[in-house]
């Protein structure tokens, strides 16, 4: 510890102030979670529980059916007339929970009528709730033309969405040179705060969600000024710190577990349906899609004519060159932080709003995202974008060839094949692979 | 609280079969990261598919377990081909990225219904260590002494898991003060100069690749055959990233580093737990329920990782000049 200056330890008890304000702020959320109706973690005894509520538009659905496996047991639980089912458990692990179908009303179908068949993960928790949001039967099988069209319309909404998040990787590492694993825990922090305001404090949506973007965006600087600026002054390699990252994803990931339980939470409400020709959205998708594009196009005018953006390029160019033509490298990186906070945070809004999540959302799409920044060429924004409305396709689309569960490896393996033949990406410098 | 009780659960985390799986990997990984600066994130991968490869050998194809442990090997050097190949030409963190995904990849196929029959899916498979103990040679009893108590079932595993890791090590020592070890950490170091004098660095990142991924292999099939099944969840990142804690806290360039690493780890791990869960019941801490201390653990190996990282990269045996995290 010889090696240590006052100053490095100045700023390491700042990070722990920092992080200590953020461990304050969650536990202070806890006690209103607590009081909400919704479900509160019944962790005070040691009964494992698999529970969910089948509802079909608000209304709860009886004698439905699920099917849970895995660890020995090979149970089936049928919701009650308020369209709860309950199994216990007797060992941890996680379980596979399939929805029945045959036993669902006639007219009635899942939401997302490909995942009759979800994992209920009880490893870390009492008490997994597993949930098949309803709605209108889709089970009818439809003609190839039309499943590639609205294969490729879930592929877009995906693609958008991802592209939103992966933005903030691609800025931030083209800035600082860091690969931050921490992002994907930082769309959770969106998603699960969107739950708590919008769902919990029942704030109207546009509050809500300008709350959480606040709030994501005061992440996103907290990081930098607590964490990641001290570690810079201290010439740690980016390696190091991207291990850092890794380590700080933990943390954040299991204090939002901690706070928010091991519920999957569903965010979404009862959003209207829209029908276009094939395709069955709903309201919430499409405006998803909508507030993606005008943030992506923001970005890129922000990038392309502010000053601001500008030099954000330069910095990502050259940073020392940059530096030497009076930029100050340390704010555009603040800059970049707080913008990549809240862009990530918004994405993930519009994650939660559409899916459901839990405190393991972010760090599953984690690795689309560093798919997507990798396929598009590391450091490049607009490749940033084009690597994720790839991946988003590849991900939806591959489906109709290969199994569901493989679609995630699908996008992978793309990413792989792609470093074989192209490592810069599709639009990256050859350069910048050293 | 009772401290005779979280002491003796500490103590008998040191020679557990659990901390000899993370040693191992571990070992594989110093060979990896601390020798050759390959920065491996799917060692959980490297595992698995030794875990997989032993045990679908001897359910599948009705091979016996010693077979099953060599093919084992092979789909982990297999494998480790594999990956190497499209990867290693790159630049560090683009490795860091590419091993963590094909982890997940492997995760995702043996986890798919479409391969049940073959991996169990989900479920996993169990049943395929029948041949391993059945060759105890120790009779029904318990056998040490104070917290070291074991049945024969258990002093058997725990031997040979132990035998494992300590030939593991002589092997690793004398690989790494071998010329060939030298020009690992040449690479290490700086890969032109190595190069430059006209070593092929990619068949010698390769070869390591190997090497530490059997490592891993053989700590995967430790860790399945104690628990008597191999199951897809359990080769998730959380595993990769305590091995990483584990090599960090012991130092990443060093023979005896992954070995102190584990058991260190795993008894503070214990201890801490044991502690918190005694606040806890005394009512000392009435923010949190006892489930949450277990997941409180895991908050603590992510914070352990990060102030390694940043306060002692070196860990406790490395030396800080070997370890500049070349990239």
């Amino acid at each position: 510890m010889n090696h240590l200056t006052l100053g490095k330890k100045r700023a390491f008890s700042l990070w722990l102030g920092a992080l200590s304000i953020v461990f304050g702020m969650l536990f202070s959320a806890t006690p209103s979670l607590a009081a909400s109706p919704s479900p509160s973690p019944s962790t005070s005894t040691e009964q494992l529980l698999i529970k969910g509520t089948i509802k079909n538009e608000g209304e709860p659905v009886a004698g439905v059916s699920v099917q849970i496996t895995g660890n020995g047991v090979d149970a089936k639980a049928t919701s009650g007339a308020d369209g709860k089912w309950v199994l216990e458990v007797a060992t941890k692990g996680v379980y596979k929970v399939e929805i029945l179908l045959d036993s669902l009303p006639e007219g009635v179908g899942l939401r997302d009528p490909e995942t009759t068949v979800r994992e209920a993960n009880l490893t870390a928790t009492n008490t997994a709730a597993v949930l098949f949001p309803l709605g209108k039967d889709l089970r009818v099988v439809q003609p190839i033309g039309d499943q590639i069209i609205v294969r490729v319309f879930s592929g877009l909404n995906l693609g958008l969405l991802l592209a939103v998040a992966a933005i903030g990787i691609s800025l931030i590492f083209g800035t600082t040179g860091l690969n931050n694993f921490a992002h994907g825990d930082m769309l959770t922090f969106g998603a699960l705060f969107t739950y708590l305001f919008y769902v919990v404090f029942e704030w109207p949506l546009l509050i809500a969600a300008t709350a959480t973007i606040a709030l994501s965006a005061l992440f996103g600087w907290s990081q930098d000024a607590a964490l990641w600026r001290p570690l810079r002054k201290r010439r740690l390699g980016l390696n190091q710190m991207m291990i850092v990252s890794i380590g700080f994803s933990i943390v954040i990931r299991y204090i939002l577990l901690l706070v928010f339980g091991g519920e999957t939470k569903v965010i979404s409400g009862e959003f209207e349906a829209v029908v276009i020709g094939p395709i069955n959205t709903t309201v919430n998708s499409l405006g998803s899609m909508g507030i993606s594009v005008i943030t992506l196009a923001a970005v890129a005018l922000f990038l392309t004519r502010t000053r601001i953006g500008k030099a954000t390029r330069a910095v990502s160019d050259n940073t020392s060159l940059a530096a030497s033509t009076g930029i100050d490298v340390e704010r555009i990186i603040r800059i970049v932080w707080v913008v990549a906070g809240a862009l990530t945070g918004l994405a993930g809004i519009l994650y939660g709003l559409q899916f459901q999540a839990n405190w393991m959302t972010g760090f599953q799409i984690l690795l689309l995202l560093f798919a997507a920044v990798t396929l598009g060429g590391l450091g490049t924004a607009l490749g940033a974008t084009v690597g994720a409305l790839i991946i988003g396709m590849v991900v939806e689309v591959s489906s109709l060839i290969i199994p569901t569960d493989l679609k995630y490896a699908a996008s992978l393996i793309i990413l792989i094949l792609v470093l074989l033949v192209r490592p810069q990406g599709v639009l990256g410098k050859k350069q910048r692979i050293g | 609280m009772d401290w005779l009780n979280i002491g003796s659960l500490a103590l008998g985390e040191l020679f557990s079969p659990f901390t000899a799986t993370f040693i191992l990997c571990a070992l594989g990984l110093s060979v990896h990261f601390g020798y050759t600066g390959l920065l491996n994130f799917g060692q959980a991968a490297f595992a698995a598919v030794g875990a997989y490869g032993m045990a679908i050998s001897v359910l599948t194809f009705g091979l016996p377990l010693g077979l099953g442990v060599l093919i084992g090997l092979l789909a982990s050097a297999v494998f480790a081909v594999i990956l190497g190949i499209p990867t290693l030409r790159l630049r560090a963190d683009y490795l860091a990225i590419v091993t963590i995904a094909a982890s997940e990849v492997f995760r995702y196929f043996m986890t798919t219904i479409g391969f049940a029959k073959v991996t169990g899916g989900s479920n996993g498979l169990s049943q395929f260590g029948e041949d391993f103990w059945a060759a105890n040679p120790f009779a029904e009893g318990t056998y040490g002494f104070g917290p070291f108590m074991y049945r024969a079932d258990e002093l058997w595993i725990r031997l040979v898991a132990f035998s494992i890791i300590a030939l593991g090590a002589v092997f690793v020592w004398l690989l790494m003060r071998s010329p060939w070890g030298r020009v690992l950490k040449g690479i290490r170091e700086d890969e032109d100069a190595v190069r430059s004098l006209g070593k092929n660095v990619f068949a010698y990142k390769l070869q390591a690749l190997i090497i530490g991924g059997a490592l891993a292999a053989l700590g995967g099939m430790v860790f399945v055959v104690n628990l008597s099944n191999v199951q897809p969840q359990s080769w998730g990142t959380t595993f990769t990233f305590m091995i990483w804690t584990v090599l960090l806290l012991g130092g990443a360039a060093t023979i005896l580093g992954p070995i102190v690493g584990g058991m260190v780890f795993f008894v503070l791990l214990s201890v801490t737990q044991g502690i918190m869960s005694g606040l806890v019941e005394i009512g000392a801490l009435p923010f949190l329920t006892l489930p949450q201390v277990g997941q409180i653990r895991f908050l603590l190996i992510g914070l352990a990782l990060m102030l390694l990282v940043i306060f002692r990269p070196q860990g406790i045996f490395g030396n800080k000049k070997e370890l500049q995290f070349n990239g």
